[in-house]
């Protein structure tokens, strides 16, 4: 069993509360921070640890902090990225829920790291009781002097503040977050300039994941070097991931990264195996906007080497014939699951979460679902399969923010390797609207078409 | 100004020298022709404006002197600053072309294609790029998203199924106006530009919503449905204003001004005005002064040859150098002179220049003058 760092005491009783929590260890990291260590040095701390941003983009946070502005006389933020919405991700819902003192602790260390005398959680619309979760852990955390005026006599002041957003998707972006966290309409800005420069009202601005500002506290108590002796490679630490799907222990497990797709999934420790029995059909191992992995695919690499849940393995092959790590939302299908619909889902997903501030994003999404639910119900045509190719392909990398690209890549990838599910939609209509799926692709499993080639001759 | 260190960046292989803080697509313009990226949000005048409709990405493919690595996407030119030994591929890259034919489907794929109805047409910046980049059939099969019509007031009409949501109206209202009306409502496809409940939208400058519309979304009530813009002749006019330049143009029928814009350069932006700034119009000189006695004439506009405004009166047009005569020694023989057999198309009639619609009669008395 691997270690835990962020979820070990997630399940003591009482550990919402302030006196239960600082019992078993709480705030050690921020009395270690503020006492003995200057804001440079942590930024150093978290370099070392290699932690990288549990966000999705999975960019080195350390990294990020360093790329800070720091002009004399304007204010810095930090702002928590709380806006969990990619379907099948529900990982920082579980840790502010159960240990929120967490998230707050390591929000005091990162705001002194970055000397942002202000720091927001912007949380998101959907997850009403957790707000007040949070605002009573950043009260209880004030009344014992961790926050506030002067903090362990340091001379650092800070406050929290909890932001509800209303619920788009898109808020999420970090751009679009922060125009919302201003009281705007919530679309993404066009980078250059990054927050890092030009953030929350025009000051410099850094924006995490929940997960990653709780990594915080463990690389500070336990020091970057200890911490980046866990896992393998530049995947270092734990990562939560929330399984979801056809699987018989859904939830939220931490893991250490160094175990493989299979332990995960069938080891009694995590999933325990795929519900009632069925067989492994495919799997989106990083939340809906990566791309899909047939079931031969997700648990050897094209190269026949073993795949491990971490960053580097998990993307092995590109998107050929791999996927991304993307925020940990392990989502599973079994053989009884059709690929044509689930894609339909995703697109009609994104489709009502683009901002439609620019074309191909707006226009293209809408686009692909009708297609797909056209294929869905059995009214679709050989071209269409091809016409859907065309237009992911028109959309990705040509848009403002990655809402773009994760519309595209679902699609794409579902194309890539169940294109025989979408022909078999197409030839047998009246089975599609018995939603007799009959043949699974698990089978008879395609060869990965290499990029580009997946059109066919289109 | 003189002293000041200039870029140079290459665009389609031509080198331009411009000043640190230009952006790609202004670089091109200084270019122009075929270099310039088409651009359906980006306005020069407008504070925030460009990144949205996507038709201006060109492929850098050289990042600066400094750091030579190309980008690895597609940039939208009317955002991206031009960094000194900058190499820009616009046409000459398939890459651009290929996106960019994509972006004119999708702003396609929604978009009525009225043009026959449509106000705006042969000022249409969308119908330009369908003409330049578009494919002649379409691979949609759907219904069209649809909106009610909604009047913004009385003198603007809001025809939202047309938008393309290139936010432009959204920044005049921001910038020229000192409370902004109207906004996007919704998101994704079902965006729309509106007024929340509807509602007039009362601003002094509003109006210039309507000049920047790159499609026939804001239209001027006062014009709609009255002519086709190529049946009318553009003039140049003024008249003391105390809110704005004053400095507009007129589009007339015979003696009559049938509507009233600011002044538009080659991009279809409006102009510097001669009092400097830019030639921003207010209200009362778009909507309400529709005498030729309100103005002061000053001539007519130069308008572009190629294009449609430019039919129907030949001023400024220029003949093309013959040069058949030379090489043959002799004129080429005239098989048949088309105005001798058509009833209809007399080159001595100036279509703008007559009261109403053209009959067979205008033409008719014409020809018994002559």
């Amino acid at each position: 069993m691997g270690r835990k760092l962020l979820l070990e005491k997630a399940h003591i009783e009482g550990i919402r509360g302030y006196d239960v929590y600082r019992r078993e260890g709480g705030y050690r990291s921020v009395e270690k921070a503020l006492k003995t260590m200057s804001p440079d040095a942590i930024t150093e701390e978290v370099k070392k640890s290699g932690l990288r941003g549990r966000g999705g983009a999975g960019f080195p946070t350390g990294m990020k902090w360093s790329f800070l502005a720091k002009p004399e006389g304007i204010p810095r933020y930090l702002v928590v990225n709380a806006d969990e919405s990619e379907p099948g991700t529900f990982k920082d819902r579980y840790l502010m829920e159960f240990i929120p003192h967490l998230l707050i602790e390591g929000m005091i260390v990162s705001s002194f790291a970055l000397g942002s005398r202000v720091s927001y959680i912007y949380i998101r619309g959907e997850y009403a009781w957790i707000v007040g979760i949070l605002e009573q852990a950043i009260a209880e955390a004030k009344n014992n002097g961790w926050l506030g005026k002067n903090i362990l006599g340091s001379g650092f002041d800070c406050e929290i503040y909890v932001q509800r957003g209303a619920g788009a998707y898109i808020c999420g972006e970090e751009t679009a977050l922060l125009e919302s966290l201003e009281g705007k309409r919530g679309n993404p800005r066009i980078k250059p300039p990054f927050p890092a420069v030009k953030g929350l009202w025009d000051c410099p601005t850094v924006v995490n994941n929940v997960e990653t500002i709780a990594a915080v506290v463990p690389i500070i108590n336990e020091g970057g070097d200890a911490y980046s002796k866990i896992g393998v490679g530049r995947s270092t630490g734990t990562k939560l991931i929330s399984a979801c799907g056809n699987i018989n222990k859904p939830g939220v497990y931490e893991i250490d990264m160094t175990i493989s797709v299979e332990e995960f999934i069938y080891s009694d420790e995590y999933c325990g195996g795929i519900a009632r029995g069925k067989r492994l059909k495919a799997c989106i191992p990083g939340g809906s906007s990566v791309p899909i992995l047939p079931a031969n695919l997700l648990l050897k690499t094209a190269k026949g080497e073993t795949r491990y849940m971490n960053y580097e393995s998990l993307s092995d092959g590109g998107f050929a014939t791999g996927s991304m790590m993307g925020s940990g939302g392990f989502i599973v299908l079994d053989e009884d699951q059709c690929v044509v619909r689930h894609t339909y889902t995703l697109a009609r997903f994104y489709r009502h979460e683009s901002c439609g501030q620019c074309s191909p994003c707006r226009e293209g999404t809408g686009w692909m679902e009708k297609i797909l639910l056209n294929i869905e119900k059995g009214k679709g045509k050989m071209s269409d399969i091809n016409l859907l190719w065309d237009i992911q392909r028109k959309i990705e990398g040509n848009t403002i923010c990655p809402l773009g690209d994760a519309a595209a890549w679902p699609v794409a990838a579902a194309i890539r390797h169940f294109r025989d599910e979408f022909e078999w939609h197409v030839e047998n209509p009246e089975e599609c609207l018995r939603k007799n799926y009959g043949l699974a692709n698990y089978a008879r499993p395609i060869q990965p078409a290499p990029v580009g080639e997946g059109a066919g001759t289109a | 100004m003189s002293e000041q260190q200039l870029f140079k960046v290459t665009i389609d292989n031509i080198t331009v020298e411009v000043a640190p803080g230009t952006t790609v697509l202004e670089a091109a313009r200084m270019i122009g022709g075929d270099v310039t990226p088409p651009a359906m949000c980006f306005y020069s005048k407008l504070k925030g404006s460009g990144g949205k409709c996507r038709t201006c990405l060109v492929e850098v493919s050289k990042g600066s002197e400094k750091d030579p690595r190309p980008m690895p996407k597609l940039m939208a030119s009317c955002r991206t600053a031009v960094m000194d030994g900058m190499e820009v591929k616009n046409i000459t890259s398939d890459r651009v072309k290929d996106a960019r034919a994509g972006v004119v489907e999708f702003l396609l794929i929604n978009h009525p294609l009225d043009c026959p109805i449509c106000d705006q047409a042969g000022e249409c910046h969308l119908q330009d790029l369908g003409y330049e980049h578009g494919k002649e059939g379409t691979r949609y099969e759907f219904n069209r998203r649809t909106f009610e019509k909604h009047d913004l007031g009385p003198y603007i009409q809001l025809h939202m199924t047309r938008c393309i949501l290139c936010y432009r109206c959204v920044y005049v209202a921001d910038q020229l106006t000192e409370n902004r009306g109207h906004g996007i409502l919704d998101r994704g496809d079902h965006a729309q530009i509106a007024t929340y409940i509807e509602k007039a939208l009362t601003s002094d400058f509003i109006g210039n919503v309507i000049d920047v519309c790159p499609v026939g979304a804001l239209t001027d009530k006062t014009f709609r449905f009255k002519n086709r813009v190529w049946f009318t002749k553009p003039v140049d006019a003024h008249r003391d204003c105390d809110k704005c330049c004053g400095e507009v143009q007129l589009w007339m029928r015979g003696e009559e001004v049938l509507r009233v814009t600011a002044r538009k350069d080659q991009w279809g932006e409006v102009k510097e005005s001669s009092k400097g700034g830019t030639g921003w119009i207010c209200n009362e000189c778009r909507f309400e002064k529709k005498k030729t006695a309100d103005w002061v004439v000053e001539g007519p506009s130069m308008v572009n040859r190629h294009s449609v405004i430019s039919q129907g009166h030949y001023l400024g047009m220029q003949q093309p150098h013959e040069t058949i005569a030379k090489v043959m020694g002799r004129a080429p023989r005239l098989l048949m002179d088309i105005h001798e057999v058509s009833e209809v198309n007399d080159p001595s009639v100036d279509l703008s220049a007559i009261e109403g619609p053209a009959t067979g009669a205008t033409f008719k008395k014409e020809k018994s003058k002559s």
